[in-house]
């Protein structure tokens, strides 16, 4: 399996990292390294086989319709990069 | 050239749940930047989602007075993107397997006409923070106690055609989802929002054609400007030449008109998976059937009830049930009288509503209590006040002067309904209007009119007036 | 004093023959003069530990303590601790000071116990060598040179190089359970949902599960009993009752059936490695159980499955590393795009970069059947493998990994080698079985550990049976030469 560096350009768009033109061949050849690995698996017949996303065969618990978080914004925003009257600040975003 | 539109509508409305939907934090509207947003909302390194029964309840609740089918297991996948008012990078939502799929509403348009909109599916998601744009120079702040709170996006099938109808199905899933009590169908306070997906082809096509996206629309109004100007404009380019590029849009009500966003979620590759740090939901049918069994009457089955009960015409009982405040505000005002149905219902669609436009209020506002109005009606049903003295009562109630029947005695407004004051008032007309009595006797029965006035005159208006006409024919021998 | 178990520990405290305190100031002193070789540490959090030892003293005296009241213990710096940085071996969170306490960071505080430090890690729990940690390698305690395994290095260090009797540490693939066996000591990895999640910081979400390391099964079994169970605030928590595994751990193997995989046996497994494994089978035998031969067709199956499911599910979970409310942010950045970008970058390792972009990949439209949805796919033919075999079989036994500690930089050229080590381990996390290592002995003078793996829930089993073992060997007392 052979990663393009388009390919490469545009996994990292969207996951937000920055690649520089000279790290694309070297991340090309090492996704595509992991790729070869993970191609392994179509040795397998899997036909007719379920997925499985959990080890537990349970469902999902449902909590009750209650208030229980105080306000904690003084301590969640002690460790914030930038805040001003109580917003997290980004550069502008365009809408 | 005929070209048909085709409209589905996207809505996201807020579910009204005391907290949120994956976290304990509270749900209430207004507060301080960020006091509503703990842990789990933040997106804090190592904590996670639990799963909030009353959104799961409220889901199904929908998707019951939709006829739809609730999902026996139902997952919610996460949707990668990254975007400042979302904490985690990715909005858990549900994809491939939603709670509720399928249903279908009626909508009654003008003129009788009926129009069976169908629901595709409806899912639970989380809402997302809000930006604050214009409070900082080159500085966007995010205030995230809206992230979290429950979302039920429903979503249409591409069944309107105008939009007239897309209006009228905004309108009744507006109605539905505050007849369930599961949104306070708030607008402004964006707990209703609606998208609406308009593309257009040729009449007789079958294929659709490449639609736009017109997101955000948080008005009734609003929907419908939107959704006729980007038609004009569909057709316009299609005319010239041009093709449609599908894109996302907003409306700007001040120009009128839709425009492209600029897209946030450009190169939607969302990468839909089910959400490891939850487990699939399991919705029994014991779990249902709870639920059903505490449906508040819908809007449909009572229009008909009020129909059959109170021998109402359909537009009457239509327009009384849209809302249901105003159903039980009728309702509670026919039963605190004498029961007279038909003139409630003219009052409510008459002077009341009138009223209410005027300042602009809502029924929960209205100063005129049920009960205030069936004093009123009953008064007028009693020979008590004439139609026009009770329009004054109802108006000095309205405006706060007291009770209707404190009203009465204050302005001294009851008719004089005492005969023999009436008749001696008649006697004294006929006695100083000779020449018309002898005009009317004579077979000029227009005068009727004039003698009838002058009594109401003397009277100063307290009369009932066809008391008195008939109070007059009678003595002059007619 | 670092020499002792937990249990000798806790009776010797309780006895008043030693306190908290002195405890305490000894392990503080060695961390002091002896991690500075071996770097397992990131925090050392002295101050507080003193205070802990002192209100654990006091605990004592009143007699309301619980067994492991007094006694000093480690976090992988993975998991969320109020107060104190907690960093998971990465410079996105080099400024992170947790708002609050992981689950079980609360219990075992609430027990009394005392937290010396925070330990080193592959950074987001990614790697088998804890050679990816932006706070520097750690080096294993019997030999320099090479690596303590990973991603619990710095745990398992602290452990083997008795700085800790016990330390917290988490398994995705073989974290645990890797290190405990490069280290010369015992580490144990819960089924999944049997330890909460809340504040340990996700790689991969449905793989992830807190654990153990101590000298002994007996130290790990009160451990695990203390940090085991339900949790309202962890979805995947199962709730279900704790054995109290440090009462179970006399147990009689009569009769019990070891497992024995026919493809953990074969090509690639170091000559050394399986001549300890199988004497310690040979020893199982002579106390009583019997050796059955079972398959794992899908072994080779694992690898590819687990490098797909665990880089999609840590792809999104990292994603809420963005430098807005938390963690490393870039400097002045130009607008929303660089500043999401540079941060995650700059603040993110090679490897976890190198993770995300392969999960952002398989999850990508036109990939996800082909590879999230086969690798689901595989995790249910691999855990239906166990199953089978457990038809037969009350527990599996085997090597823990094909060879013992390697150099630093000697796995280093090809990510895809580094990924080859987790073979008999992986297939465990994505059925979500129970499993320990335990010490077997020597090869090259560097230990040697036997995977054993359990069923669903029975931890308490596993325990036992390493226990059994520890009773007749000595391996598991050894300290390395200067750790003394």
């Amino acid at each position: 399996m052979s990663l393009q560096p388009e390919d490469v350009l545009g996994i990292a768009e969207l996951a937000r990292l920055k690649v520089t033109a000279e790290e694309v061949p070297r991340y090309a050849r090492e996704l595509s390294a992991i790729l070869d690995l993970v191609a392994r698996m179509n040795a397998a017949d899997t036909d007719g086989v379920e997925a499985m996303a959990h080890p537990l065969d349970e469902v999902q618990r449902l909590r009750p319709d209650e208030v229980t978080e105080t306000d904690l914004r003084e301590r969640f925003q002690a460790i914030a990069p930038q805040v001003r009257d109580g917003l997290y600040l980004v550069p502008r975003v365009l809408e | 050239m005929m070209w048909e539109t085709v409209i589905g509508l996207e809505i996201h409305a807020q579910l009204a749940t005391r907290s949120k939907i994956f976290s304990g934090a509270p749900t209430a509207y207004g507060a301080e930047p960020n006091v509503q947003a703990c842990a789990v909302d933040l997106g804090l390194p190592g904590v996670l989602p639990v799963l909030n029964a009353e959104a799961v309840r409220m889901a199904v609740k929908f998707g019951l007075a939709v006829e739809a089918r609730i999902a026996p297991r139902c997952v919610f996948a996460r949707k990668n993107y990254f975007y400042p008012d979302l904490p985690k990078g990715y909005q858990i939502s549900q994809y491939e397997r939603p709670i509720v799929i399928g249903g279908h509403v009626w909508l009654e348009l003008q003129a009788g006409e009926r129009l069976r909109v169908g629901i595709t599916r409806a899912h639970l998601e989380e809402d997302a923070g809000k930006s604050v744009h214009d409070a900082y120079q080159g500085l966007t702040g995010i205030d995230l106690n809206r992230a979290g709170i429950p979302l039920l996006e429903i979503v249409s099938e591409p069944d309107m055609r105008n939009a007239r109808q897309a209006v009228a199905y905004m309108r009744k899933i507006h109605s539905i989802v505050r007849y369930l009590g599961i949104c306070d169908g708030n607008m402004q306070e964006g707990s209703f929002r609606c998208d609406a997906n308009v593309s257009i082809r040729r009449a007789g096509e079958q294929a659709l054609g490449t639609r736009t996206e017109i997101k955000n629309l948080n008005s009734f109004r609003f929907v419908e400007q939107a959704i006729d100007f980007e038609v004009e404009r569909q057709i316009e380019v299609l005319e010239s030449g041009g093709r449609i590029v599908q894109q996302t849009r907003h409306y700007d009500p001040d120009r009128q008109q839709t425009r492209p966003m600029r897209n946030k979620e450009e190169a939607n590759d969302y990468r839909y998976f089910p959400d490891p740090d939850l487990l699939p939901v399991a919705v029994d049918a014991a779990f249902v059937a709870a639920v059903r069994s505490q449906l508040p009457e819908l809007a449909e089955a009572r229009m008909e009830r009020l129909v059959s009960t109170f021998a109402l015409t359909r537009e009457q009982a239509g327009s009384l049930t849209a809302s249901r405040e105003v159903a039980d505000y009728f309702e509670a005002s026919v039963r605190a009288g004498a029961g007279n149905a038909r003139a409630t219902a003219n009052w409510m669609m008459g002077e009341l509503s009138a009223a209410m436009n005027r300042c602009e209020i809502d029924i929960s506002q209205v100063p005129v209590s049920p009960d205030a109005l069936a004093v009123i009606i009953a008064r007028i049903d009693d020979g008590t006040l004439s139609a026009s003295m009770a329009k004054q009562v109802f108006e000095a109630v309205w405006n706060g002067e007291g009770t209707p029947q404190a009203v009465i005695e204050t302005r001294g407004l009851q008719q004089v309904t005492d005969s023999d004051a009436i008749e001696s008032i008649v006697d004294r007309v006929i006695a100083a209007n000779t020449d018309q009595v002898a005009q009317f006797r004579a077979g000029k029965h227009k005068v009727l009119g004039f003698l009838v006035g002058q009594v109401m005159k003397a009277a100063g208006g307290a009369l009932d007036p066809k008391r008195v006409n008939a109070l007059m024919r009678e003595k002059l021998g007619a | 004093m670092h020499a002792r178990s937990v249990l000798e520990l806790s009776r010797a405290l309780r006895a008043r023959e030693l306190s908290s305190v002195e405890l305490t100031q000894h392990l503080l002193a060695r961390i002091e003069s002896m991690d500075g070789a071996l770097n397992a540490f990131i925090t050392v959090t002295a101050q507080q530990a003193l205070e802990q030892a002192r209100a654990a003293d006091r605990r004592i005296a009143a007699g309301t303590a619980h067994p492991l009241t007094g006694i000093p213990l480690v976090h992988k710096d993975i998991f969320c601790t109020d107060g104190v940085k907690t960093s998971c071996g990465s410079r996105m969170l080099d400024n992170f000071i947790a708002p609050y306490d992981a689950t079980v960071v609360e219990r075992l505080q609430a027990a009394g116990m005392v937290m010396l430090g925070k330990t080193n890690m592959d950074e987001f729990a990614m790697g088998s060598s804890n050679e990816t940690s932006y706070y520097g390698p750690v080096r294993n305690p019997w030999d320099h040179a090479r690596v303590p395994g990973g991603s619990s290095g710095g745990s398992a260090a602290a452990v083997a190089a008795r700085l800790s009797p016990v330390a917290t540490c988490t398994d995705t693939g073989g974290s645990i359970r890797q290190p405990a066996s490069l280290c010369g000591i015992t580490g144990i990895k819960p089924t999944y949902g049997r330890v909460s999640r809340h504040g340990m910081i996700a790689f991969a979400s449905s793989l992830d599960q807190g654990g153990v390391m101590a000298a002994s099964a007996e130290d790990a079994a009160l451990l695990l009993e203390t940090m085991a169970g339900f949790d309202a605030r962890d979805s995947t928590c199962v709730d279900r009752p704790v054995e109290r595994y440090a009462s179970v751990l006399e147990q009689d193997l009569k009769g019990l059936r070891i497992g024995v995989p026919r493809q953990h046996f074969g090509e690639g497994l170091a000559a050394g490695v399986e001549a300890r494994v199988r004497d310690a089978l040979a020893l199982y035998e002579s106390l009583g159980a019997r050796l059955v031969e079972v398959q794992l067709p899908n072994t080779d199956l694992s690898i590819p499955a687990y490098y797909v499911v665990a880089p999609a599910e840590c792809s999104s979970n990292l994603s809420r590393f963005d430098g807005v409310r938390f963690g490393y942010r870039a400097d002045q950045p130009v607008d929303l795009d660089d500043l999401y970008r540079r941060s995650r970058s700059e603040g993110f390792g090679a490897e976890v970069r190198r993770r995300i972009m392969i999960g952002t990949y398989v999850l990508s439209a036109g990939y996800y059947d082909a590879y999230y949805l086969k690798a689901q796919k595989l995790r249910r033919l691999i855990s239906a493998d166990y199953s089978r075999a457990f038809a037969d079989v009350d527990v599996i036994m085997g090597p823990t990994t094909p060879d013992v500690a390697f150099r630093f930089g000697e796995k280093g050229a090809d990510p895809v080698t580094m990924y080859l080590c987790d073979i008999y381990t992986n297939g465990v996390n994505l059925a979500g079985l129970p499993a320990m290592s335990i010490p077997v002995g020597f090869s090259d003078a560097l230990p040697v550990g036997l995977h054993i793996v359990g069923n669903y829930f029975e931890e308490g089993r596993l325990l036992s049976i390493a226990h059994a073992y520890q009773r007749e060997t000595h391996w598991h007392r050894q300290v390395p030469e200067g750790y003394a």
